[in-house]
């Protein structure tokens, strides 16, 4: 189970790219702002789940995806209506 | 084959770190739900075609995620945007400097 460059590579840039979002996700001003963080930060994990089956050779790991990406959504759409219904 | 697919894995890794940088630079809620939402989309397509490539026999289920993605993506991100509208934030402008960045 050793990666490659690419790989290793890839795994970086996404390691960034969450790392941004718990930042924006930490210190958004306002409620939204950390709501679109947590909106993208599913959508990368809905992805990086997606590659640990690649990582670990086991396509259960897809199922996993999935079911996350589902849940995410409701999540973020119960949460946005909840403000909304809070205001007006 | 498998160049062609790791190549799919950086560029889809890559869309998603913009998209990122993009939501932590954006100074607005709208803007950032752009910079966040399409990029990252756009970054999760090409990274679940880079693993389809590498594992030919998982397309069904890849792409079940993919047209999933897909659809929910845009809706979750226009009920987050009509959220905002509702709860009275003003869009940002350059003379008016709203919200920090």
């Amino acid at each position: 189970m050793t990666l490659s460059a690419m790989h290793l590579l890839a795994v970086l840039l996404l390691a960034v790219a969450i790392v941004f979002c718990v930042i924006r996700l930490l210190r958004g001003p306002t409620t939204l702002d950390r709501v679109v963080a947590a909106d993208t930060l599913a959508v990368i994990t809905t992805a990086s789940i997606a590659g640990l089956a690649a990582v670990f050779d086991n396509p259960v790991y897809l199922d996993v995806a999935l079911v996350y990406g589902t849940l995410a959504f409701v999540g973020t759409v119960a949460m946005a209506r909840a403000i909304e219904g809070d205001k007006g | 084959m498998e160049l062609l697919a790791d190549i799919f894995l950086v560029i889809g890794c890559a869309f998603i770190a913009i998209g990122s940088l993009g939501l932590l630079r954006m100074p607005d809620v709208y803007n950032r739900l752009q910079a966040g939402t399409k990029a990252a989309t756009l970054g999760a397509m090409a990274l679940l075609l880079g693993i389809g490539l590498h594992h030919p026999d998982w397309w069904p289920k890849l792409l079940v995620i993919a047209g999933f993605v897909l659809f929910t993506n845009p809706v979750g991100s226009s009920t987050i945007a009509r959220a905002a509208r509702i709860s009275g934030i003003k869009p940002w402008s350059a003379d008016q400097k709203q919200g920090d960045s």
